[in-house]
């Protein structure tokens, strides 16, 4: 079978309540079958788990922008305030350190929030388009979506069924624009 | 995967017993009715209530920009500062909006920790009061510059004037960075929030424009499984960013006050009694705005009198930690044995502005106390007066503790008055115009309520949020 005749062939199963679907996820699963994603119109309990994912290494980036946000600043502070231009003020030391940790502090969560998000963004190829890659519509309004894939999954009536048994509102096979 | 999992829904493990008490939002609300209603302010055509407010905040806003245009033009002089006096209205403008934002940030990131559901009605509104708070809050320390155009070198930077540096023991320095910090966190927070809604705007679009500009904010969304399980990890992550952040903001600008010897400014009360004073305040704006946007916009079944009651709660413990602030002053000031201490406090009550003392205490510690009532912090009226008393009542505490600190202290000699001019009280009634156009602005063109988390949260949706 040619994977090019079928790339594009999505099976989407669609719910109305997010429970019937978290159920069928896990039953998909069950059967040895992949699940290509889900799509929700908010985050569901309980659906991590079902689809065994795995937690998100993006406090990996928090902890590196912290890290790094906390580094310069102490950096900048010491090296403006001890090398480059000790300036007297009411006679404290040059190297005030105390006076340097608010400043320290706000860079540490701005530099980590910023990189969190810029984490967030670039795993999950989140970036202006135009062109938004939808593939259930409704999926952002009140429907929640089960895709399989061809190429994971050779699409049997069995399959089917299995998805309308778990409570689907509606099965079909979908082409998706890349 | 065990093969139970193919059993059909009915045979899933029991779920928990429903909680005794009612959802926020009634359960009849289709996921599809949200989207309409929540819609609805961006696709319809204003109505009179709110062509009419938005002229009177331009107005305001016209105002205020004469003000500043001919202070920028003439001068700092032409406010009613003096050598003893030489902050006032504007520090007072300052840590007033500064505390305005506090409420925001609570709402959004310490209550989505704490697991509140109530929050999710109203945090999409109090993030953007948040953000046009500290923008109001930002003009002040930028006119007061005299010079605006040369703020940017308060940002240290290499730079040809020697290289002159800016000076890191400075708490005004400090306030520089968190501000900068807090309103950059703060905007991409509720950015990150509304991107699913941008989704939801887009698809729910016809092509054109409109849909162009849903599409780009949207930065693709589509619902994603995967991408909803790393976005509900880096919110929690922001949410625990922005919570040390917002104590340590009003923590920074009360050292603004409790690192100089001022009696009345130096003392170690102030960063916890800061707090909590902009949390208070920030709970009476986040009211008095909800108030009327639930009543005009029609939203009264989604910000319902149990979110009301609620935040009035908040508004009752944050005003009565404020009302024991005052008093420990007070028990500190005399305990203390330090006659300059005393004398500032004794000024306060009884000097020449008590009467703005009075203010302070009748609004901020009194006035709450009725949300004890029962009947009160459940009538709209009522809680609608009481969070203007505690708007009027929070701004004369920032006037009582700057200006009656400043114009009588260690020196008789250098004892004087304080009175805002015209062009002053001009600049306060333009950051009220600049804030409820941005407000206003925003509540017909972004979704005033996050579609998303309130979907989640209803019964029709999910199950019972519990761990």
């Amino acid at each position: 079978m040619s994977e090019q005749a079928f790339a594009p062939e999505y099976l989407v199963a669609l719910f109305d309540d997010p429970r019937r679907l978290v159920s069928a996820v896990r039953a998909v699963r069950a059967r040895g079958l992949r699940v290509y994603d889900v799509y929700t119109p908010h985050p569901v309990h309980h659906l991590d788990d079902a689809m065994g994912l795995t937690r998100s290494r993006l406090p990996l980036a928090t902890l590196a922008g912290g890290v790094l946000g906390l580094v310069s600043a102490l950096a900048l502070e010491l090296y403006v305030s001890v090398y480059d231009w000790p300036l007297n003020v009411g006679g404290k030391p040059d190297n005030s350190m105390l006076a340097f940790i608010p400043i320290a502090f706000e860079l540490t969560i701005l530099c980590a929030g910023l990189a969190t998000v810029a984490a967030l963004l670039l795993r999950c190829r989140l970036f202006p388009t135009p062109h938004a890659r939808v593939v259930v519509a409704a999926a952002t309004d009140d429907q929640f979506a089960l895709v399989l894939r061809w190429r994971h999954t050779a699409f049997d009536p069995q399959v089917e069924r299995l998805l309308y048994d778990q409570g689907a509102r509606d099965v079909s096979r979908k082409a998706i624009a890349r | 995967m065990t093969p139970s999992a193919l059993a059909p829904v009915s045979a899933q493990k029991p779920h928990p017993a429903p909680r005794l008490t009612p959802p926020w939002i009634a359960a009849d609300v289709s996921a599809r009715q949200i989207t309409d209603e929540v819609m609805r302010p961006l696709v319809s055509r204003p109505g009179a209530a709110w062509l009419a407010s938005f002229a009177v905040a331009l107005l305001a806003l016209a105002v205020g920009v004469a003000s500043v245009a001919y202070e920028v033009s003439t001068g700092v002089g032409v406010w009613g500062l003096n050598k003893t006096v030489g902050w006032a209205f504007d520090i007072t403008n300052f840590v007033f909006w500064v505390g305005i934002g506090h409420a925001g940030t609570l709402i959004s990131a310490i209550l989505l920790l704490l697991r509140q559901q109530w929050r999710t009605s109203i945090s999409r509104s109090a993030e953007a009061m948040t953000i046009f708070a500290v923008l109001c809050a930002a003009v002040f320390p930028l006119i007061h510059m005299g010079r605006p155009w040369l703020a940017f070198w308060v940002i240290p930077y290499p730079n040809a004037r020697g290289p002159l540096w800016v000076n890191f023991r400075s708490p005004l320095l400090w306030d520089v960075f968190a501000i900068n910090t807090y309103l950059t966190i703060s905007l991409v927070f509720w950015y990150l929030g509304m991107i699913p809604d941008f989704a939801t705007l887009r698809d729910r679009t016809a092509a054109g424009s409109r849909r162009l500009v849903y599409s780009l904010l949207s930065l693709g969304w589509n619902g994603s499984a995967r991408t909803w399980s790393r976005y509900e990890t880096a919110t929690t992550i922001l949410a625990g960013l922005a919570t040390p952040l917002v104590i340590s903001v009003h923590t920074i600008v009360s050292m603004d006050f409790a690192t100089s010897v001022l009696p009345g400014w130096h003392a170690t009360i102030f960063p916890p009694y800061f707090v909590a004073g902009a949390v208070f305040s920030g709970f009476g704006m986040v009211l008095t705005l909800l108030i009327v946007t639930r009543t005009v916009m029609q939203l009264e079944h989604y910000i319902t009198l149990r979110h009301l009651e609620v935040m009035a709660k908040v508004m009752l413990l944050t005003g009565s930690i404020v009302g024991f602030a005052y008093a420990t002053e007070f028990f500190n000031a005399w305990y203390g044995g330090n006659v300059y201490e005393r004398y500032a406090f004794v000024n306060r009550a009884t000097g020449p502005y008590a009467w703005c003392f009075w203010i302070m205490v009748g609004c901020n510690v009194t006035a709450p106390q009725l949300i004890w009532i029962r009947r009160v912090r459940r009538n709209v009226a009522a809680l609608f007066v009481l969070s203007i008393l505690v708007n009027v009542g929070m701004w004369f505490e920032r006037f009582v503790i700057i200006v009656t600190s400043l114009h009588r202290s260690y020196l008789p000699s250098s004892w004087t008055m304080y009175q805002p001019t015209l062009i002053e009280v001009g600049t306060l009634i333009g950051s009220f115009g600049l804030f409820f156009t941005c407000f206003l602005a925003f509540i017909r063109v972004l979704p005033m309520i996050a579609m998303w988390e309130v979907k989640a949260g209803t019964g029709h949706a999910a199950e019972p949020t519990h761990e």
